[in-house]
């Protein structure tokens, strides 16, 4: 028997500590190789962590929603059957797993590959067939008493609750501890049972952890280190749409559907060429603005779990369809929750969109140490003034904030008139000069 | 002496008063406990331990005397048996001694304050104790009367009482339990479960023993297939039992008990003791209860749900509070209202609270027999499996009794559940968790009972009502 120690792995790129976002395991657990241990949030992508050997656990350290350093000891593991001589304790060096992702391509992964845990040594955890009906015998019935163990009836009790009310799940209509948990949950949301307006004193305290903390602290940051400028425009859309329904219209097999951001998105390739300092990083503790030749875009999307900025590499590299695709790719791997930790991390300047949602204006938060990020509004038929009459123009905003230390407010102007006149007139972005 | 003001006093040291006061100490609960005897009440000292005690005693010394008498099937002879019944009761006050010595330890660990003495009401809120060294005063925020009950006396059979110098003595199981010398002949008025323990336990000690009832059948609280084992045990240790008959008294000789059997019959028991076990009633007298303004709920206090009386701050738990007057009962009750008192929410939900008769063989019952099913109208179905076909019952020379499962006909909820059998008492505890956690007969069919044991019956008795017993 030996005891293996099992280290938060070193997460790269010069990461010194993880927030520990879930536990797959505790004290006393059997596990067996390759089972995922914990999750790890490193940036805004989850790490999972699997069991180098099989054994018993004997040990966990932190919770979730601790920043645990690299190489802290967060497991111990007692195997089983193997003697290790004079290896009391071999320390393991967790090689990393990255969640499933949607089509990795190889060349991408700047670090070892390691082999994913084989499907076949998944203990197979099928749910019961929905079809083999449940022998539950005859519900509850009105008014009579209800069935429930004696730990559910203490834990009705303690919190107020009336097991009458509560439906059971159970055989002969038993309520289980989840039919309680079922019912406390409808409650919170405004009961059934409630007569009339009643004041909800119920206070929930969420912890956090996670996504949410990475975004609260990386919000924060911005705001109170960024001084920020913001700058709407509006800008008529009309020419635009009309080009691109024609693309879309004649839309070739393979090519992806147009939306409005790969036209933005090289639009401002073409308007950073110009002003190659909006596409920039501020170290400002150093003193150095590094301007990048790459363009390489954040979007901002919205996941079920929160906001994540999935990156468009070399956005100067691809053309118009190539953008969208790779669009489409990273924010439904955002969605999922496969995107790698290099597809979140890395972008020179980010795009702010909420589509049909964009309201008229917004003050975007600059994804800190960038200096701009470009907001679109809700596209919208307005009447225009066209010198003799009015028209009506399918408009735009364009609210976009810079970090005003070293962006003057005439260089923001500048930038977001270029941007107005290449999407005004949509040729213009595919002139090659 | 000193007033002494805490936020809980016990009244009564028993399994309902002692483990309230227990509970609420581990709660840190500011608590005083009086008692006026030695603690663990009726149970521990004249009551469920020591009479336990005794019938053990009782039935290996019966089984020994039966070796002798060339009546052991495996053969096992022995000579000459004999029992001193002065040893036997030192060893059984070794017993009672150490489980009072214990609840005073737990007690003590629990930070618990004992006065010792008599405790009397003044008002809701303050108690006077009658202490060796005078009188205490004790001033609580919450008081739970736990003082329990008492052996009921006849007024033609007063305890204690004999119509001659040399006549026949009544006893009560009080007195029953600590006799040093076995009485030759022994009546016992009375064939509820106490009765029947007790004249049991003496006709194997060796007695001639007489039990008159009133009514027409032993153990009224049990249906007759249940008592039937029982019955046939009484016949075969020669005790004579009197149904249907009244006692009237003791002769003016005093050395036999009289009374008149339900056809007009004079009968005339010869007796040495006479124990009359007709019931125990609760205690509310003695203890000021004239001084507060209690509700009654017939000869009991009556209690909400939560144990509360009808006087804020004033809780009752155990015998005081009604039957079944059972130890586990008032234990349950006491810890709830400590739990209350410390400001948990809690109130009465127990399905259901076994009840063992402590005879040979032994009786369970938990929750609803058939016929109380039945009266309440419900459709059951019941699976019955005898010891008969029991392995393990049988390598036991135990094969008389049954287990009995009453289930509801539509879902198969289980209601209720009876036994009778050797050492079946503590199968008690499995029939009552599958009553509180709501089981299916399909639940205890699909659940592993040990093989040889006894409780495989219980399985048996599952797939017996769901028509499909393995093993008959």
């Amino acid at each position: 028997m030996a005891e293996k120690l099992i280290k938060l792995p070193d997460v790269g790129e010069g990461v010194a500590e993880a927030e520990l976002v879930e536990w797959h395991v505790n004290v006393g657990d059997l596990v067996r190789e390759d089972m995922v241990l914990a999750a790890v949030m490193t940036g805004k992508a989850t790490v999972e962590i699997p069991s180098p050997v099989e054994g018993e656990v004997t040990f966990r350290h932190g919770e979730i929603g601790d920043i645990i350093a690299t190489g802290t000891v967060i497991l111990k593991i007692r195997t089983v059957g193997e003697a290790v001589d004079g290896e009391e304790e071999p320390e393991i060096e967790l090689p990393l797993v990255q969640p499933e992702a949607l089509s990795v391509e190889p060349q991408k992964k700047s670090e070892p590959v390691v082999e994913r845990p084989k499907p076949a040594e998944v203990i197979p955890q099928k749910p019961a067939a929905s079809s083999v009906p449940r022998d539950v015998g005859v519900p509850r019935a009105e008014g009579e008493k209800p069935l429930a163990p004696p730990a559910v009836r203490l834990r009705a009790k303690e919190a107020g609750i009336d097991l009458r009310q509560v439906p059971g799940t159970g055989p002969a209509g038993r309520i289980t501890h989840e039919d309680l948990d079922t019912f406390l949950n409808s409650q919170g949301g405004g009961g059934a049972v409630a007569v009339g307006l009643q004041p909800n004193r119920a206070v929930q305290e969420v912890k956090v952890v996670g996504l949410r903390r990475r975004i609260a602290e990386k919000m924060a940051l911005s705001k109170s280190r960024i001084p920020h400028i913001t700058y709407v425009e509006e800008v008529d859309m009309t020419a635009l749409e009309e080009l691109r329904t024609r693309m879309n219209g004649t839309q070739k097999p393979g090519r992806p559907k147009l939306t409005i951001l790969p036209f933005l998105m090289r639009a401002m390739v073409k308007a950073i060429s110009e002003q190659p300092g909006i596409n920039a990083l501020y170290d400002d503790e150093a003193g150095i603005i590094r301007q990048y030749g790459g363009v390489h875009i954040g979007i901002a999307a919205q996941t079920p779990s929160g906001l994540v900025v999935p990156v468009v590499r070399h956005a100067e590299a691809r053309d118009i369809f190539d953008c969208a695709r790779e669009v489409a790719r990273l924010s439904e791997a955002a969605k999922n929750g496969t995107a790698l930790r290099e597809e979140l991390s890395g972008s020179t300047i980010t795009i702010s969109s909420l589509g049909a949602m964009g309201g008229i204006v917004s003050t975007p938060v600059i994804n800190h140490p960038e200096v701009a990020i470009i907001g679109v509004n809700k596209l919208a038929v307005r009447p225009h003034w066209d010198g003799a009459q009015f028209v009506p123009r399918k408009m735009m905003n364009l609210s976009s904030s810079f970090d005003h230390r070293v962006i003057d407010g005439w260089d923001a102007a500048t930038f977001v008139q270029r941007l107005k006149a290449l999407m005004e007139t949509p040729a213009l972005i595919f002139v090659e000069e | 002496m000193k007033e002494i003001t805490c936020k809980l006093l016990v009244i009564g040291a028993g399994p309902g008063g002692y483990v309230c006061a227990i509970r609420a100490g581990q709660l840190g609960v500011d608590t005083v406990i009086v008692e006026m005897a030695k603690p663990g009440g009726t149970c521990l000292n004249i009551g469920c331990i020591p009479s336990k005690a005794i019938i053990h005693a009782a039935d290996d010394f019966a089984k020994t005397v039966a070796m002798a008498a060339g009546k052991n099937a495996m053969g096992i002879k022995a000579d000459n048996p004999a029992i001193d019944l002065a040893k036997t009761m030192t060893w059984k006050d070794g017993i009672t001694g150490r489980l009072t010595l214990g609840v005073a330890g737990l007690l003590k660990k629990a930070g618990v304050k004992i006065v010792v003495g008599r405790a009397k009401f003044r008002d809701g809120k303050t108690v006077a104790v009658e202490t060796e060294t005078g009188e205490q005063v004790i001033r609580a925020e919450n008081v739970v009367i736990a003082t329990g009950s008492a052996p009921v006396e006849l007024p033609m059979l007063p305890f204690g009482g004999s119509a001659s110098p040399s006549g026949a003595k009544v006893i009560s199981s009080t007195g029953a339990l600590s006799l040093t010398e076995l009485p030759q002949r022994l009546a016992v008025v009375g064939a509820g479960y106490i009765g029947l323990e007790l004249g049991l336990a003496f006709a194997k000690l060796g007695a001639k023993v007489t039990i008159v009832e009133a009514l027409d059948r032993i153990l009224p609280l049990y249906d007759t297939q249940l008592t039937q084992p029982v019955a046939k045990r009484l016949s075969a240790l020669g005790v004579e039992v009197l149904l249907g008959t009244k006692v009237k008294g003791l002769s003016s000789s005093g050395e036999a008990l009289l009374a008149e059997t339900g056809s007009g019959e004079e009968k005339r028991i010869a007796a040495d003791k006479v124990l009359v076990t007709a019931g125990r009633k609760p205690v509310t007298e003695g203890w000021g209860r004239e001084e507060l303004e209690l509700d009654m709920d017939g000869r009991f206090l009556k209690v909400d749900e939560q144990c509360r009386t009808s006087m804020r701050g004033i809780y009752a738990v155990g015998d005081v509070t009604g039957e079944p007057m059972l130890a586990h009962r008032a234990m349950a009750q006491g810890e709830m209202v400590a739990e209350i008192v410390s400001g948990k929410r809690r109130s009465w939900d127990r399905r259901a609270i076994p009840a063992v008769c402590f005879t040979d063989p032994e009786i369970v019952s938990v929750g609803l027999s058939p016929d109380e099913a039945k009266a309440q109208g419900r459709e059951i179905k019941v699976g019955q499996f005898p010891f008969a076909a029991n392995g393990r019952a049988m390598t036991l020379s135990a094969e008389e009794g049954f287990v009995r499962i009453v289930a509801r006909a539509d879902n198969h909820l289980v209601l209720g559940i009876q036994a009778v059998g050797a050492g079946i008492s503590e199968l008690s505890a499995a029939f009552g968790l599958a009553i509180e956690m709501g089981a299916r007969l399909e639940d205890i069919a699909g659940t592993i009972h040990a093989h040889p044991t006894q409780s495989e019956a219980f399985a048996e008795a599952a797939l017996k009502a769901l028509g499909h017993a393995l093993h008959m």
